[in-house]
């Protein structure tokens, strides 16, 4: 097992290192010279050369590379260059903002998906079935913008369940007050596509000979679904759900900037917003880094659901 | 050679009971399928409306003078009735104002000559864009002055108030501009730039996979690696940041942002299709009458992966769609002076509380009946064209 886990991380280095070189590529040779970009059309040639020196941009771009490589593993990527805030800070208090919200999400988007998933995929091909499928069709095509407008401004303006926008101190409140609603929406928009792809994973299975064996033996229906077929449906399940979960992380900057939670999406549109580059870099390497962890977990709990799979 | 013409001379004969039967190729198999899909030929049938619009939208016979005020600020829909507030002209409804474009043209009021007049010391503001530049002033309306005098671009054309209308079909915009008309351009924009994204994005997806499956060893590590490097920073996030670096604006850059790194996904289907038909006999045959690679690649392997490059294309298609209007919401698509779903939704936004919600609804109708026929057509087509998958993805 440690041995396993020490080689997947071994052979993330080359990715990683991938994902170096083409940050480095989009920020330091296709967004230009960041001096221009730092100090406008105005200021005078000894104000931008000083700002080169101190960025090392009048370096060669090896040694830019090499600084960048440095800032990644201490994680020190220097201040923003709108807010002079350290990036580390920066990504540091915005992480539990965006937690706030997508935990809860990611935790009952599964539990309903799942649970709505078993319910369709036991009556498949039926009216039920049907239309919930073709009601998650509709629902999958319509734009999230269009959710966020709409819920925000039945549910918060009109009727005044919660707060518009806004964010405190305090976690309860947080969670219980400013993140309801953010949750609420996450959820419409999200459950209709899981819960296709769940019923797919189901349907694969429901047609094994094992669920013929355990109904030939007398088990009832909710134990066949609930854990026969679940456990066999539970790998492309947990795959699914641990690759998105970085993605969201990034994906519900909409959610965070209509209702001015303090998250990493908003973050990531400010900083795009004021060509911000340093802490758009840092963010994209981190993520990436998180993508990769993320797939290993998931590997490692394909072991702890179904002891057939070898970890080679 | 002689059987033929054997049959051919005893069919002058008069026996014409000839069993000419051409076995169905996979095409022909794969649209009498698709015929025999209700669901399918009615998405199909929706899509082809929204081309067949767009077609016209761009050759201008429809929503060319969507520019033009027609209505009163925020005219309401006919339907709803005329807004008392607004304050009715005594003029005819006409919905449109029957004045050709061309003498739009001389006729444009303009709300800053007299302000570029002033700038220009007292000079009389003849074309911005030619007058000569005076102590370095560099004038930074000058390019949308010239476009608004060209009478192209996004911006609103002014009517005088007694010709405009009240209500509209479907209601006005802040500026009263018709919001069907309005739709109409936004979904050439929206399906323009996700078809011309998902173009481009199958095209680099199928290239390297065809080459990553066709040659294998080092070349297929090698673009392995390049895919696991796009596909281990998430898809948004890429976008964002080639938005962040490409500074301008434009139909050309979103177009790149998004054909450039959405070709993972096709990568690794296609890469997996020439894995497996790169061994075939067929392949093995043109290599022994001496077919060079690319002609084995891309004559020989391609016709017959070429359902799966359709599939992957049409996924990309609606995914772009959606892309574009966020993109385009976020101010980080297309540029100010064109109107896309996604530019309609952000004026929409604000409007819904104002309590104007005719916009919001078109855009999104708009977008869903097409997103929704789509998908739809996409899982018909994929059936359609493989019926072993039959059920298999849920995508």
């Amino acid at each position: 097992m440690t041995a396993y886990i020490i080689r997947r991380l071994w052979q993330m280095i080359p990715t990683l290192l991938g994902v170096v070189i083409l940050v480095f590529f989009l920020f330091n040779w296709v967004g230009g010279d960041p001096a221009y970009v730092l100090a406008g059309k105005i200021s005078n040639q000894e104000q931008i050369d000083n700002i080169r020196r101190q960025l090392g941009v009048d370096q060669p771009y090896w040694v830019q590379l090499w600084i960048f490589v440095k800032q990644i593993v201490t994680g020190d990527f220097g201040a923003s260059w709108s807010t002079n805030e350290r990036i580390a800070s920066i990504i540091l208090t915005r992480l539990p903002p965006s937690l706030t919200v997508l935990v809860p999400l990611t935790v009952l988007d599964a539990l309903i998906a799942i649970a709505l998933a078993l319910a369709v995929a036991y009556v498949r091909g039926s009216l039920t079935d049907r239309m919930v499928m073709i009601v998650c069709t509709v629902g999958l095509s319509i734009s999230i913008l269009v959710y966020i407008i709409v819920f925000q401004y039945v549910f918060a303006y009109k009727l005044g369940w919660f707060p518009v926008q806004g964010w405190g101190d305090s976690f309860g409140e947080n969670l219980f007050r400013y993140a309801s609603l953010p949750i609420l929406i996450g959820l419409a928009v999200s459950i209709a596509p899981s819960l296709r792809l769940y019923r797919t994973f189901i349907l694969d299975e429901i047609n094994q000979d094992y669920v013929r064996t355990a109904r030939a033996k007398g088990l009832s229906e909710n134990r066949i679904m609930w854990v026969h077929v679940l456990r066999n449906a539970s790998i492309p399940i947990i795959t699914y759900i641990m690759a998105s979960l970085p993605g969201l992380l990034i994906g519900a900057f909409l959610i965070e900037r209509f209702f001015s939670i303090p998250g990493i999406g908003r973050e990531v549109i400010l900083a795009v917003e004021r060509s911000d580059f340093p802490v758009i870099k840092a963010i994209t390497v981190y993520v990436a880094v998180a993508t990769m962890v993320f797939n290993l977990l998931a590997d490692l709990m394909y072991k702890a659901v179904d002891p057939r799979v070898q970890l080679r | 050679m002689a059987t033929p013409s054997a049959t051919l001379v005893r069919a002058a004969d008069g026996t014409r009971e000839i069993p000419h039967t051409v076995s169905p190729g996979l095409w022909t198999l794969a649209w009498r399928r698709l015929r025999a899909d209700r669901v399918g030929m009615v998405s199909l049938a929706i899509v082809a409306a929204f081309l067949v619009l767009i077609l016209l939208s761009v050759t201008g016979l429809i929503a060319r003078d969507w520019a033009k005020e027609v209505g009163v600020n925020y005219a309401p829909p006919s339907f709803v009735g005329a807004d008392i507030e607004a304050g009715t002209p005594a003029g005819p409804a006409e919905p449109e104002a029957p004045v050709p474009a061309s003498e739009y043209k001389s006729s444009i009021v303009d709300p800053l000559a007299d302000v570029i007049a002033e700038l220009k010391g007292g000079k009389p503001a003849a074309a911005p864009g030619a007058a000569p530049v005076e102590a370095g002033s560099v004038d930074p309306l000058a390019d949308v002055m010239a476009d608004i005098r060209a009478g192209k671009g996004g911006k609103a054309v002014p009517v005088p108030v007694e010709a405009r209308s009240a209500t509209l079909p479907f209601g006005g915009d802040k500026w009263g501009r018709d919001v069907v008309a309005k739709t109409i351009k936004g979904s050439e924009t929206s399906i323009f730039v996700g078809i011309a994204s998902a173009l481009l994005a199958t095209a680099l997806g199928t290239l390297f996979g065809a080459i990553a499956g066709y040659y294998g060893r080092w070349v297929d590590d090698a673009f392995n690696w390049f895919y696991s490097v796009f596909n281990s920073i998430p898809y948004l996030l890429l976008i964002l940041a080639v938005a962040a670096v490409l500074q301008q604006k434009g139909m050309l850059t979103i177009i790149l942002i998004l054909g450039l790194t959405g070709w993972t996904g096709v990568f690794r289907q296609i890469r997996a299709e020439y894995l497996k038909h790169k061994s075939r006999e067929y392949v093995q045959a043109a290599d022994a009458i001496g077919a060079s690679n690319a002609r084995r690649m891309f004559i020989h392997i391609f016709p017959n992966i070429s359902h799966v490059v359709l599939v992957q294309l049409s996924i990309l298609t609606v995914g772009f769609i959606k892309a574009e209007v966020i993109l385009s919401f976020l101010g980080f698509g297309v540029p100010v002076d064109v109107v896309s779903w996604g530019s309609m939704l952000n004026e929409a936004q604000n409007e819904l509380i104002l309590g104007k919600w005719w916009q919001l609804v078109a855009a999104t109708v708009a977008m869903a009946t097409l997103v929704t026929a789509f998908s739809l057509f996409t899982d018909a087509l994929r059936d359609a064209l493989d019926p072993k998958l039959k059920g298999l993805k849920g995508h």
